[in-house]
């Protein structure tokens, strides 16, 4: 092939790498009003009366806006397929807030300093509720955070918000009750994964203003243009026709910029005043004011049987959503999703709990999106279990794991398209030295070095859901626009997208524009989320180029007369099998535009699965432990992919070593706390601690492709199942070194220290 | 208050506020590349070099630029796009936000240290953050850039 699977640099790589004007805040009109929200101290209450004369009278204000002021629809934030799963439980600005850094008021000013002194000027009485800060005690708890009664769901996601449920999920095949009886051993145990920030480069930031027809235009920092456009839409109450969004290169992601933050705020502010809008979150405010992963407690039995056979699976989650509801309900339900069929052995299996409402900042969707919680409760309980075998952990991994032809319980007689995690461990286990390593070795200074391992799973994109058009023109002089509305955002998307028109269409990638993302003239794509760029939006990339392809061949066979099939395209010219005649496509996209009774060539293609195979990554954390403090050192970290076709080798690699980098951070370092009154503590980078250059160690990636016959070329996904092994395998690293078990990420030195005095 | 300094080479006069922080004024100068990515001094994005040397500007009064030079990236750009191809050649730019403050470290670096090896190289760049790659595809970059021969930690 001639682009697929290549190391090809992205397209974008050095205007965004040089500084070019390209990102959202580059772009802003200079005279726009600068946008600040005056947020609650408060982790429950509710507004008694608010006094804006002072800062009404700052010079320069020109907007302040109160709950009195906004439209009273209810709606979400998460960026997901309408109708959303996640309830409509948010008003622009509401009468109660619900966490500390919930909105209160929105100024608009000249520029940032009048803002900031308006901001301190507006004087808010509160009555102060008691908060629900705690998720272990928020179903049943005396204060109720949604009490309202127009909190509205699309669909029944067992919500119970009188008792602060947001939802309940269950999943159950077998009887997981009998079959663990039946077990010859059982692991019990509960693991606690904390909120993690998502902590891009970029924080969220938007601009806005009215276009020359009075339309509302976003330019925004997003994942989801299409979805923005609705909630603002909603927010707001417009048609969405009159709401165009724009997304330019984004500084990162992650997840968060699937879920709308400043949107609705600059959008108010352009309707009311008619003039253009800047809101640019702080990086504070990103920390306390946005979203983070969801806190999860995960209470884990599995049982099997003396030969090492895992025979029963049972996990009872608790998920800490937060003030609102997004992505409540599908990252607990995905977090079962990627665990249950990973071992396929099982006899019975069961996945159950709650999302619950409680007073802190909301949960939203982070790379891994439940999978990652899940599979440190999974994966560790494995490890645990080997440890009661006392069998290699590899090799009970192999035995259990699902293979390429096989079903599970809870796949309901589907089968695995595409597996090589056997491959994947095989590999790993070589790279790292295991059978040398295993599980651990005293230096001469007492320090300990042990090895650790994990595997995972993941999705490509949602099944039955989420479904891409994208559109590709020959241009009038031989080049090709693709259009689509997905985003890149950073991991060269793209570029992944032009490689397989590319290949399809037999030209050089520079033949190749690519138009991402403006809702005006993009066709319809979810939005960049979910595993699903390279698999859902790639195929309907595909098809569409083989579209156009054909399209191609038919009017160079009407143009040079010639009999259909009689024709051969090499992606410049168009010539006659015979070799009487040729024409180049430079003319064939000429004559297509010019003169009477023409149509300019098009490929057009809609692609959603009905399935969402999954990509296997197994991860292999090498540490050193010092036995006198407990302190962590990570020596080494072997990941071995399965992504199906490796589409672009160095994007790839790129993304596997940034998700194991941002899963090391999450195993070790990263934590969102609060204190006792709901007020974040790690709301900077001086509290809250991502990896530097220095933590992570040496990272080595490998990849053992698989064929995926539903994906292009045969890709699957590869974004998301890469941060999902660090934190069992790093837990069991430790485990290995000084057999202290951690079940309650980040793994820290005190715990450690502490667990070895216990 | 009224300063005169020299951005890109070019001598400026500026009026800036006593607060003014030397980050917003370059950006108000249009000098993009130079961001601002947290409120703590902490990630590195906003670096430009003052007097040559790699300095951040979120955390710089602008007045104390006064009579001093600034380089940013775009008055660096031949340099800049010799290095950026580089970590294109690896894939390491992914979102591209760090880079600017990230090459200009790495330039600054080049100046600075004769013949480094890996655990220099990781100590001088170590106050500037990515979120993105993890940072193995920016070293073997810098790597390459700078000729130094693979080596283990």
């Amino acid at each position: 092939m001639q682009y697929v699977g290549k190391a090809v640099a992205k397209t974008d790589a050095i205007a965004i790498s040089t500084g070019k004007p390209v990102y959202t805040e580059d772009l802003a009109p200079a005279d726009a009003l600068v946008v600040k929200i005056l947020r609650s101290p408060h982790a429950y209450a509710r507004i008694k009366a608010i006094d804006l004369t002072k800062a009404y009278a700052v010079q320069g204000v020109e907007c302040i806006l109160t709950y009195k002021d906004v439209p009273q629809v209810r709606f979400t934030l998460a960026g997901q397929s309408y109708p959303e799963p996640s309830p409509y439980d948010r008003l622009i600005l509401d009468q109660v807030v619900r966490y500390v850094g919930d909105e209160v008021a929105i100024v608009a000013a000249v520029d940032e300093k009048t803002a900031t002194a308006a901001l301190k000027k507006i004087k808010v009485k509160y009555e102060v509720l008691e908060p629900v800060l705690d998720f272990e005690q928020a179903i049943g708890h005396r204060s109720v955070v949604h009490p309202e009664d127009d909190l509205h769901c699309n669909f029944a996601i067992g919500m119970d918000k009188d008792r602060n449920i947001c939802s309940t999920h269950r999943v159950e095949a077998g009887d997981v009750e009998q079959e663990l009886k039946n077990c010859d051993i059982v692991i019990e145990e509960t693991y606690y994964t904390q909120a993690q920030a998502h902590a891009m480069m970029e924080t969220f930031r938007a601009f806005t203003y009215l276009d020359h027809t009075g339309r509302l235009v976003i330019v925004s920092s997003t994942q989801v243009p299409f979805h923005i456009r609705r909630h603002v839409a909603r927010a707001l109450e417009l048609p969405a026709s009159r709401v165009r969004v724009i997304k330019p290169r984004i500084g990162g992601g992650f997840g968060g910029k699937q879920t709308g933050a400043g949107e609705v705020f600059a959008g108010l502010v352009t309707l009311k005043t008619g003039r253009p809008a800047l809101f640019i979150y702080s990086r504070t405010e990103t920390f306390t004011c946005t979203t983070s992963r969801h806190a999860m407690r995960l209470k884990l039995r599995l049982g099997a049987d003396k030969d090492g056979f895992i025979r029963a699976l049972d996990i009872e989650n608790l998920s800490d959503t937060g003030a609102y509801g997004e992505h409540a309900s599908t990252t607990f339900m995905v977090c079962g999703d990627k665990t249950l069929p990973l071992y396929n052995k099982t006899r019975a299996v069961r996945y159950h709990g709650h999302a619950v409402y409680t007073n802190k900042m909301p949960a939203g969707a982070l790379r891994g999106y439940g999978a990652t919680q899940g599979t440190f409760a999974l994966e560790s309980a494995v490890n645990k279990l080997a440890a009661r075998l006392n069998m290699d952990p590899a090799e009970l991994r192999l035995k259990n794991l699902i293979r390429e032809g096989e079903t599970c319980l809870v796949y309901e007689g589907k089968t695995l398209g595409s597996s090589t995690l056997d491959r994947c461990i095989q590999k790993g286990k070589a790279l790292i030295g295991w059978d040398e390593k295993y599980p651990r070795r005293v230096l001469a200074d007492g320090k300990v070095r042990a090895i650790g391992m994990a595997v995972t799973m993941q999705g490509s994109g949602i099944a039955g859901i989420d479904t891409a058009s994208i559109e590709i023109r020959l241009n009038d002089d031989g080049s090709y626009t693709l259009l689509t509305g997905s985003t890149d955002m950073g991991t060269g998307s793209d570029t992944v997208l032009a490689q397989i028109a590319a290949e399809v269409l037999a030209t050089s990638l520079d033949n190749i524009l690519v138009h991402a993302a403006d809702t005006d003239v993009s066709p319809y794509d979810p939005g960049s989320y979910a595993s699903s760029t390279a698999y859902v939006t790639g195929m309907a990339t595909l098809q569409a180029a083989e579209e156009l392809k054909q399209k191609i061949i038919d009017q160079g066979t009407k143009q040079l007369a010639l009999t259909p099939g009689q024709l051969s395209f090499d992606g410049e010219n168009l010539t006659a099998l015979d070799g009487s005649k040729s024409m180049s496509l430079e003319k064939l996209a000429e004559l297509m535009v010019l003169g009477a009774g023409k149509r300019q060539l098009t490929g057009f293609a809609t692609y959603g699965s009905p399935i969402s195979p999954p990509p296997f990554i197994a991860g292999f954390a090498e540490v050193e432990v010092d036995p006198g403090t407990g302190v962590i050192e990570l020596l080494d970290y072997v990941a071995v992919v399965d992504c199906g076709t490796v589409l672009n080798a160095n994007l790839a690699r790129i993304q596997v070593e940034g998700g194991i980098a941002q899963g090391i951070g999450m195993a070790m370092y990263e934590d969102v706390r609060y204190d006792e009154r709901g007020q974040m503590q790690t709301n900077t980078f001086m509290q809250y601690k991502i990896p530097c250059r220095k933590d992570v160690g040496k990272i080595t990636v490998a990849f053992e492709a698989s064929y995926e016959p539903t994906g292009p070329f045969g890709a699957k996904s590869v974004g998301e199942v890469v941060i999902n092994t660090p934190p069992p395998a790093i837990a069991h690293a430790v485990y290995n070194a000084v057999g202290v078990t951690v079940t309650r990420l980040p793994i820290t030195p005190e715990k450690v220290f502490m667990g070895m005095k216990r | 208050m009224q300063i005169e300094l020299y951005i890109n080479h070019q001598q400026v006069l500026l009026t800036v506020q006593p607060d003014d922080f030397l980050v917003d004024t370059l950006r108000k100068q249009g000098l993009f590349s130079v961001r601002r990515g947290c409120d703590t001094a902490c990630c590195g994005l906003c670096t430009v070099w003052l007097d040559g040397r790699p300095t951040l500007a979120c955390s710089t009064l602008s007045f104390r630029a006064q009579g001093r030079h600034i380089t940013t990236i775009e008055g660096l750009r031949h340099e800049a796009e010799g290095f950026a191809r580089f970590m294109a050649a690896e894939g390491a730019d992914q979102c591209g936000y760090c880079s600017p403050g990230f090459i200009l470290t790495v330039l600054a670096m080049k100046r600075e240290l004769a013949n480094p090896g890996e655990a220099d190289i990781i100590h001088y760049l170590t106050g500037n953050l990515c979120r993105c790659t993890g940072y193995q595809g920016q070293l073997r970059a810098v790597k390459k850039y700078l000729g130094v021969a693979e080596c283990n930690m």
